[in-house]
């Protein structure tokens, strides 16, 4: 495994409104594999993404995107070098077209049809849904096509946070081989929060298991079958059976 | 009209009264505090306006303007109070609409520079201004808690906090500007505007108190327009911090950290 860090954190820290969330997080995620973040609810994984993200920053410690300090990029050439996909899968009123065009429009720029053509092909969607309005997709083909509009900035890193946890069996494995073709076609850093340690364990590379802010363990995701820690043996044992 | 007349005309304070009073609506006290503030109130402002006239002196208007700016702006800033520096932005946009509409009125000899002219005037642009800053926050604030997914959405693609709140920027300011807009399209047909009516009662040539309501109409759509726009401007920008962070303004109330 390549030891490269797409993502590394240093002795991250982060409070909201006095509550700590993210308590002396260190580790990395690796380049071009894919990492899967499981825990418990309230554990700090979708702030972890924020912070990856530049939406929110740390109180203290140090995060190295790609080897260079966070701090270093600017706000929007971070963002657009870190994708975030989110379980909301929020839309802009319009058609599918529009949301598409989201990105580059925010640069000033129009995608062509042919592109977005592309996208929806490489995220296993229809092309005739090209002027559907969004409000009437399901929700695997809105989860499908937020992925696809995260991909129309090229990023680096493309971060998942819960993306399937709202869908059904067939979606989410459509999901999940989704992840692994963007991960092998442009060699993209993959990090996916999920709930399902199954899909954590066969679709994962790399795995961190995070309880009550910290980082508890981390290795290959094969240690889900054999963890060392006490709490993350409680935490599996209660999600498998 | 007499003092005794017009303490004849009580009796429409009266009726009110008696009725609250039989079908138990518990309005008398407010009935009441309305009544005599509005008495204390409008006979101070009639003799203010009166000696002021009398004396005839540039400053006792700009007294007047400072007065009324600072009132619209004590009241406005309460329901924009958790925007951070909400009082100089409110009266940032006041100043500017009074110099705005003074300036085209006086420059171009619309009315003449006494004080019989600027003071109503001034009072009728800075409170309608007022009234437009209120809706507006009111409006700004519930669009930006209710469409907070779409700003985090824009900015997680790389886009700077304007385009993250451009839509709800836009809608909050059409919003409050549209009770004016509409407003003025059914003018006259039902009710007569106030400051028409008081004219013509007062003994004034209907055609001329017509004018003078067009200017005062006119004037009011560019002070909705300006304030709504001017307001939404200058508050944006504090709702992300300089990562480009969106960083929500507390809410009343909210402790700060």
């Amino acid at each position: 495994m390549s030891t490269q860090a797409a993502i590394r954190f240093e002795n991250v820290f982060y409070s909201m409104r006095g509550d700590t969330i993210l308590k002396n997080i260190t580790g990395m995620f690796p380049e071009g594999q894919i990492t899967t973040i499981v825990g418990p609810s309230g554990a700090g994984k979708s702030t972890l993404f924020k912070l990856c993200n530049g939406l929110q920053s740390p109180d203290a410690g140090e995060i190295m995107i790609s080897d260079k300090p966070i701090v270093d990029y600017e706000p929007i050439e971070l963002r657009r070098h870190v994708g975030i996909a989110l379980q909301q899968a929020t839309m802009i009123r319009g058609d599918v077209m529009e949301n598409l065009n989201l990105p580059q429009q925010l640069q000033g720029k129009q995608i062509t049809e042919q592109r977005a053509k592309e996208l929806l092909e490489v995220v296993g969607l229809k092309q005739d849904i090209l002027h559907r309005d969004s409000k009437d997709l399901s929700g695997g083909q809105r989860q499908k096509l937020s992925i696809a509009r995260t991909l129309v900035n090229y990023p680096k890193i493309l971060l998942l946070d819960e993306i399937t946890s709202s869908l059904d069996r067939v979606s989410q494995q459509d999901i999940e081989h989704l992840i692994q073709k963007i991960n092998k076609k442009y060699g993209t850093t993959m990090v996916w929060i999920t709930h399902n340690l199954e899909q954590a364990l066969t679709i994962g590379n790399y795995t961190w298991v995070m309880m009550e802010g910290e980082v508890v363990e981390t290795g290959e995701s094969s240690l889900l079958k054999d963890p060392k820690d006490k709490r993350v043996k409680q935490f599996v044992k209660g999600e498998f059976e | 009209m007499s003092y005794l007349t017009l303490s004849i005309a009580l009796i429409f304070v009266i009726i009110p009264l008696v009725l609250s009073k039989t079908l138990r609506l518990g309005l008398e006290k407010d009935t009441i505090i309305a009544a005599i503030r509005s008495i204390i109130q409008l006979l101070a402002v009639g003799y203010l306006l009166q000696y002021v006239f009398d004396a005839e002196h540039m400053v006792y208007i700009w007294l007047m303007i400072v007065l009324m700016i600072g009132a619209a702006t004590q009241n406005a800033r309460r329901k924009g109070s958790t925007i951070p520096g909400i009082t100089w932005k409110l009266i940032v946009t006041f100043v500017f609409i009074e110099v705005l509409t003074q300036s085209i009125l006086l420059g171009l000899s619309i009315t003449p520079a006494t004080a019989q002219y600027i003071i109503p005037i001034s009072g009728m642009i800075i409170g309608n201004s007022m009234v437009l800053s209120i809706l507006f926050l009111n409006r700004f604030t519930s669009e930006v808690e209710d469409h907070q997914d779409e700003t985090e959405l824009i900015l997680t693609l790389g886009g700077t906090p304007k385009q993250a709140i451009h839509d709800q920027l836009i809608r909050a300011i059409k919003a409050s500007t549209i009770p004016t807009i509409e407003s003025q399209k059914t003018i006259g047909l039902v009710q007569l505007p106030g400051m028409m009516s008081g004219q013509i009662i007062a003994g004034a040539d209907p055609v001329r108190a017509v004018q003078f309501q067009l200017l005062i109409l006119f004037l009011l759509l560019t002070t909705a327009v300006v304030t709504s726009i001017m307001v939404g401007y200058l508050s944006y920008p504090t709702l992300f911090n300089e990562r480009m962070q969106f960083v929500r303004w507390k809410r009343r109330g909210e402790r700060s950290q």
